[in-house]
């Protein structure tokens, strides 16, 4: 079950001509797929695109009734292989991941598509994670577009230029034999806007009439010598026809006026150099300008006399490419060089060479640009700006904390790096390789665990060379089940029982594929309706090869998690030893429990809701149980109290009782403040029965003891 | 002030931009949803954007909104909007937590010739704050008053607390307050139809809604100030035996000079409430001693200190304060009100223990303790049966009364070794302090202050001794240096300001090194 339902909203996928569609950019996407008579689908979910995945999956009936088929790819090299459908049939077929994560892990099979070609349109709707809350490194799916000769689209950021870049992206990709990347960026993903529906088309061909109709052609095989000539066709026919297509549709826009001064732009650069226009009073609210604009919807192939064209009356032409290397800047460079051309090329420079251009990054560069070559166009406050310095608050710098992401409110993870940190504490510092996942939050404060992080499934793999006699110690790594299935199991458990690795590996298992959103996997303990789940990680392992295999039901047991890594790190035992910790994640749990609970208690069903607590008396505010935890329902507060200095402990009504911190306080041996409060609601009769009893006794021992000393109402309570 | 370029001919004047800052899982993306939804009822152009994804586990996350009128003159015409906020171009910012409402002036989106700041004044507290062994909490103050400054128009109050009192999140009462503001030209009924329409929890997000609704648009002030809070002291029941020995103690205590009494009071009350009257009558002695050899001149301040460290070092965390502490009648109640406990719902509590033999030994009359922890081996063996977690069941007779019955232990405690091992290292404490102060003044009174360093259980509780002992173990270095006490303040600070004493360890080199330095210089 994923993190988000889109149970309500894949209704609008069912919108015919003429109707006004509203909502997210992903669901637009979705939408335009269908409305492109599409013949199969697949992707491995990631941010910004886990929720067209999990639009796909909340859309199963509507797709089958249009006989789609839908696949949950097992990694973004198994949902670009998949388009191999589209080689030898007019099936059209799309894949979806995150980039540039999931383009790398695809990149084997796209370079194959791409040199085989395809016949059925073949779209790569990639998710651009870039910028602001991006978590993961920073590169362009630009240059995996141009190693392999496929065309990358960039539309403009709203849902009518989203919707005509997949319709063009089918049909790009048939005109020009060549599998077709959609890139958008994360908040074209969530932008919230409209467009007008046309019908949903069933596929010409459905994969069903492909299997029972075989076709093959050796010529498409990626094999000497249709591989050399898969080179020179990409140039000599794929190419030019795609350019053709390109230049026939318009599929590049150019706007404003005959001015001297232009700019060209990938089409997701639209929105914000038209807001610095607009700062800059260039151009009205609809975006009507005087300045020329040249929008690159397609940033690769680029087409040369267009862009030749558009520069030849110019004096100066700012570039806006977003990321680096320069790859456009340079292209067109030499285009201009070879032209003869005269213009003044700006772009990075006037721009940064990295980073998100972001409203001020485009405010300034663009400012600049306008000043040095068109200033006539400008207001004179804005020609000659006369601005003071940002007031400079030091004191708020130094107070604001960083709040970078961490654990949730009861994560079953958050145990297992206590008891690792606990483990430390007896054994001493080891190196500990980390993975993809929430499982790398362990990275930052309070656990401050992991030197590396891989890439997905890679994190035993990454401590590999860590496989030493001669050191007494050894390596410990993390891997989760989502990496794991992902491609760990062969590339992280497979090579380490080949090379009889010594290292340890903590499978972290929450039964599901967590940090995209809570997408079933292998392993989920869940039934899942259209897919195969309860397949046991252990038994992959073993079955790899793995004789040192320790199953933890209940991470939350912080001594039992501590122990089992104690003896993975000290055991004579040689070959990897692997400990697969399980316990559900607490997002999901509470999102799959808490409405039935709910449903249960209004019904009058006899139900337990645990909650935890501390004795604020008891702790002496020395915080060594957040140190060990992290979770944002264990916090602090002041008393009111002129002898204390410290805050005290305190859990907030958050908490969803998981007993982590309990169970820390235990297995640390920390302070006795942490107490667990049942509170039954619908009680039975015997409940209530020893309930009133013990209560009576209770009170009777407390009222003779209070009767025979002094009570103060501020202490002790 | 303005950041980048000044605004001049800017044609975004009619778009009203919004900006939301929370904490990941408080709700923003609903906010957001809600925030485009009444626009888009109201027929306007609204484009709404976030940066969802890993971003969103419990960090700090970024919900953007656009919206403008239709002209009636272009009905069919799209406006171009951005899709993330700009420095200096926001109207509208709504922040779900103090600190992210600091975050959002420091990143340029409050600014004070347009921004109104609707922020609530609760804190979430980051990690870092909360992981500190002193108190490592961002200072609130600094953050309201640059809010303040940066902002044209601030709406500040605490929208969780109103929150929890509907029952709601505080996303249903930053709707209320942003509705409230009047910062947007929809009518209330308009707002509230957003809500409706959602048809998860809308009664209670309603009633938060209307809260915090009439509390920015002006309305009633704020509930909370009125209730008032139970006065120190208040609330004494006396069994009659008692009656006249308290009143005797309490007539010293308030005899002290003021600024002594003000801590007096309490540590009175709270080492009586540990032991016994006779325990706050050599409590009272103490103070009493050291106040006679103070002076007014420096406004009593280390009998005042005494007087907070004396009581806090005599009410020493063992096993039987804290059966006693969790078997009282106002802890049982803490914890029903705590969980909300309902009339016709029962509860069951369970105590989380680990004892060792370390803290049994403390339980044992002096002697006997004394012989069995210089026998390490027998420790060891006994230990083995000891060191283990327990769950206590305190809401049954049994969990209950046992740790009932060790709770009233309380009056053998003198004769027990924890006792004298507490007992002896307050002396010692207390006469390094006084002679310090003989020499000078304020070097005495930061020694007494460094009692703070000593709490925690277990290993924590050794940790903080040995932070103790290494701060005083400065005070020869420092001892006839003019600015020793602040050097003492300074490693005192550095002590509480991680757990491994990384910044202590830092803080003792530096006074090393001048140390050293003078010596040389005295060679």
């Amino acid at each position: 079950m994923a993190e988000r339902s889109f149970a309500k909203e894949v209704k609008k996928l069912k919108l015919g001509a003429g109707e006004e569609f509203t909502g997210e950019g992903i669901l637009a996407i979705t939408k335009a797929l269908l409305q492109c008579g599409v013949g199969y689908v697949g992707g491995y979910q990631g941010a910004p695109i886990s929720h067209l995945m999990d639009v796909l999956a909340d859309s199963q009936e509507i797709l089958a009734e249009l006989g789609v088929h839908f696949e949950a790819s097992a990694s973004e090299a198994t949902a670009t292989a998949m388009l191999a459908a589209s080689v030898h049939y007019p099936i059209r077929g799309a894949a979806t991941f995150k980039s540039t994560v999931g383009t790398n892990v695809a990149s084997d099979a796209l370079a194959n598509l791409a040199s085989g070609g395809v016949t059925g349109g073949a779209l790569i709707i990639v998710g651009e994670d870039y910028g602001e809350g991006s978590s993961i490194m920073q590169e362009r799916s630009h240059a995996f577009a141009m190693k392999s000769q496929v065309w990358l689209l960039d539309p403009r950021p709203n849902l009518p230029s989203i919707v005509a870049a997949v319709e063009h992206g089918f049909e790009l990709s048939e005109a020009s034999n060549t599998p077709v990347m959609l890139q958008v960026r994360i908040r074209c993903c969530h932008v919230h806007g409209s467009f007008i529906a046309k019908d949903n088309v069933r596929p010409i061909m459905t994969v069903a009439d492909a299997l029972e109709n075989p076709r093959r052609d050796t010529q498409r095989i990626v094999l000497p010598p249709a591989s050399f000539l898969h080179e020179k066709e990409k140039v000599s026919k794929r190419l030019p026809a795609a350019i053709d297509y390109i230049k026939r549709h318009q599929l590049n826009e150019t706007f404003g006026g005959s001015g001297k001064v232009g700019i060209i732009m990938q089409g997701g650069m639209y929105n914000g150099v038209i807001r610095a226009l607009q700062r800059l009073g260039l151009a009205n609210v609809y975006g009507e300008t005087e300045v020329p604009l040249h929008v690159l919807n397609v940033t690769y192939p680029l087409v040369e006399d267009d862009l030749v064209a558009f520069c030849a009356d110019k004096d100066a032409v700012l570039i806006v490419e977003e990321g680096q290397p320069d790859y456009i800047e340079q292209a067109l460079g030499s285009m201009l060089y070879k032209a003869g051309a005269s213009v003044k090329l700006e772009g990075k420079g006037m721009l940064p060479m990295a980073g998100e251009y972001s409203g001020d990054v485009m405010l300034s560069g663009i400012g600049a640009f306008m000043r040095k070559y068109g200033s006539d166009l400008l207001a004179p406050e804005i020609r000659a700006p006369n601005v003071p310095a940002p007031p400079i608050f030091d004191d708020l710098a130094k107070t604001v904390p960083m709040r970078p992401p961490g654990f949730c409110v009861g994560c079953p993870e958050r145990p297992i790096f206590a008891a690792t940190k606990l483990a430390e504490q007896e054994l001493g510092k080891h190196h500990i390789a980390s993975d993809i996942g929430c499982h790398l939050f362990s990275i930052m404060p309070p656990f401050e665990l992991g030197a590396t992080t891989m890439g997905y499934g890679l994190g035993p793999a990454s401590a590999s060379a860590f496989n030493s006699p001669d050191a007494k110690r050894r390596s410990i790594s993390f891997v989760g089940d989502g990496g794991f299935w992902h491609n760990g199991l062969t590339s992280s458990i497979g090579n380490a029982v080949f090379n009889k690795n010594d290292g340890v590996i903590v499978v972290v298992d929450n039964y599901y594929s967590a940090a995209t959103g809570g997408q079933d996997i292998l392993s989920s303990r869940a039934s899942n309706r259209t897919k195969s789940t309860k397949h046991p990680i252990t038994d992959a392992i073993k079955g790899m090869g793995v004789k040192w295999v320790r199953h933890i039901e209940r991470t939350y047991d912080v001594g039992t998690m501590r122990d089992a890594l104690k003896e993975a790190l000290t055991t004579e035992e040689k070959g990897p030893k692997v400990i697969v910790a399980s316990s559900e994640c607490m997002l999901n749990r509470q999102r799959r429990e808490a409405p039935l609970k709910k449903k249960a208690i209004a019904e009058g069903k006899r139900m337990v809701k645990t909650k935890f607590g501390v004795d604020e008396d008891v702790c002496t505010g020395d915080h060594a149980c957040m140190r060990l935890s992290g979770c944002p329902s264990l916090t602090v507060k002041h008393l009111d109290d002129p002898l204390r200095d410290d805050p005290v402990a305190a859990i907030d009504e958050n908490c969803v009782g998981c007993g982590n911190c309990g169970e820390v306080a235990d297995a640390a041996v920390l302070c006795p403040s942490f107490y667990q409060a049942d509170v039954i609601s619908n009680p039975t009769g015997w409940d209530r029965f020893w309930f009133g009893l013990r209560q009576r006794v209770i009170a009777a021992l407390q009222g003779w003891r209070e009767r025979g000393r002094p009570v103060f109402g501020d202490v002790a309570a | 002030m303005k950041f980048g370029l000044p605004e001049g001919p800017d044609t975004t004047g009619r778009i009203i931009k919004i900006c939301i800052l929370a904490v990941g899982g408080q709700g923003g993306g609903v906010l957001s949803g809600w925030v485009t939804d009444v626009a888009q009822r109201a027929g306007w152009h609204v484009q709404s954007t976030s940066v969802a994804g890993v971003a969103q586990r419990t960090g700090a996350t970024i919900y953007y909104v656009e919206m403008l009128p239709r002209d009636p003159e272009r009905p069919n015409d799209h406006p171009v909007l951005s899709l993330s906020p700009s420095p200096g171009d926001v109207d509208i910012l709504i922040a779900a937590e103090l600190a992210e409402a600091g975050r959002a002036v420091l990143r340029g989106f409050v600014t004070p010739d347009r921004t109104t700041l609707i922020a609530s004044s609760h804190r979430m507290l980051a990690v870092s704050e909360k992981i500190v062994p002193g108190d490592g909490r961002a200072d609130s103050d600094t953050v309201s008053r640059r809010a303040g400054e940066a902002a044209r128009r601030l709406i500040h109050f605490d929208m969780e607390a109103m929150a929890k009192k509907a029952g709601s999140v505080v996303s249903a009462s930053l709707f209320g307050a942003l509705a409230g503001s009047g910062e947007l030209p929809f009518s209330r009924e308009q707002f509230e139809a957003t809500i409706k329409a959602g048809g998860k929890g809308t009664e209670a997000s309603l009633a938060a809604f209307a809260l915090a609704y009439d509390r920015a648009a002006g309305g009633e002030a704020p509930a909370a100030a009125s209730e008032t809070k139970a006065k120190h002291g208040e609330g004494t029941v006396l069994p009659k035996s008692l009656k006249r020995g308290w009143e005797a103690l309490s007539a010293r205590a308030a005899a002290l000079p003021q600024p002594v009494r003000e801590m007096a009071e309490p540590g009175l009350r709270k080492v009586v409430d540990f032991l016994d009257l006779a325990y706050g009558e050599d409590y009272l002695s103490e103070l009493e001693r050291l106040v006679a050899a103070d002076s007014e001149a420096e406004s009593y301040t280390f009998s005042r200190e005494a007087a907070k460290y004396i009581a806090n070092a005599m009410v020493y965390d063992d096993i039987i304060r804290v059966a006693d502490v969790k078997t009282r009648p106002g802890r049982s109640q803490r914890v029903r009100d705590e969980v909300r406990l309902g009339k016709s719902q029962t509860l069951a509590t369970t105590e989380y223990f680990h004892p060792r033999m370390e803290e049994m030994v403390g339980l044992m009359p002096a002697g006997l303790g004394a012989a069995l922890e210089a026998r390490p081996k027998m420790m060891k063996t006994f230990n083995r049966f000891i060191d283990r977690g327990r769950r206590i069941r305190t809401d049954t007779i049994f969990g209950f009364g046992m740790l009932w019955t060790i709770g009233g232990l309380r009056r053998w405690r003198r004769g027990l070794l924890r006792h004298k091992v507490e007992a002896a290292h307050m002396r010692e404490w207390l006469q390094l302090a006084e002679a310090e102060r003989g020499r000078d003044y304020a070097l005495g009174v930061e020694v007494l202050k460094c009692r703070r360093l000593i709490k925690g259980y277990s290993d924590t509780h050794a940790r903080g001794h040995s932070k103790f002992d290494k701060v005083l173990g400065c005070l020869p270095m420092l001892r006839d240096r003019g600015d020793a006490a602040d050097w003492v303040r300074r490693l005192r600070e550095a002590a509480l300001a991680d757990a491994d004493g990384v910044a202590l360890d830092g803080a003792i080199k530096t006074v090393r090194s001048f140390a050293d330095d003078s010596g040389k210089l005295a060679g």
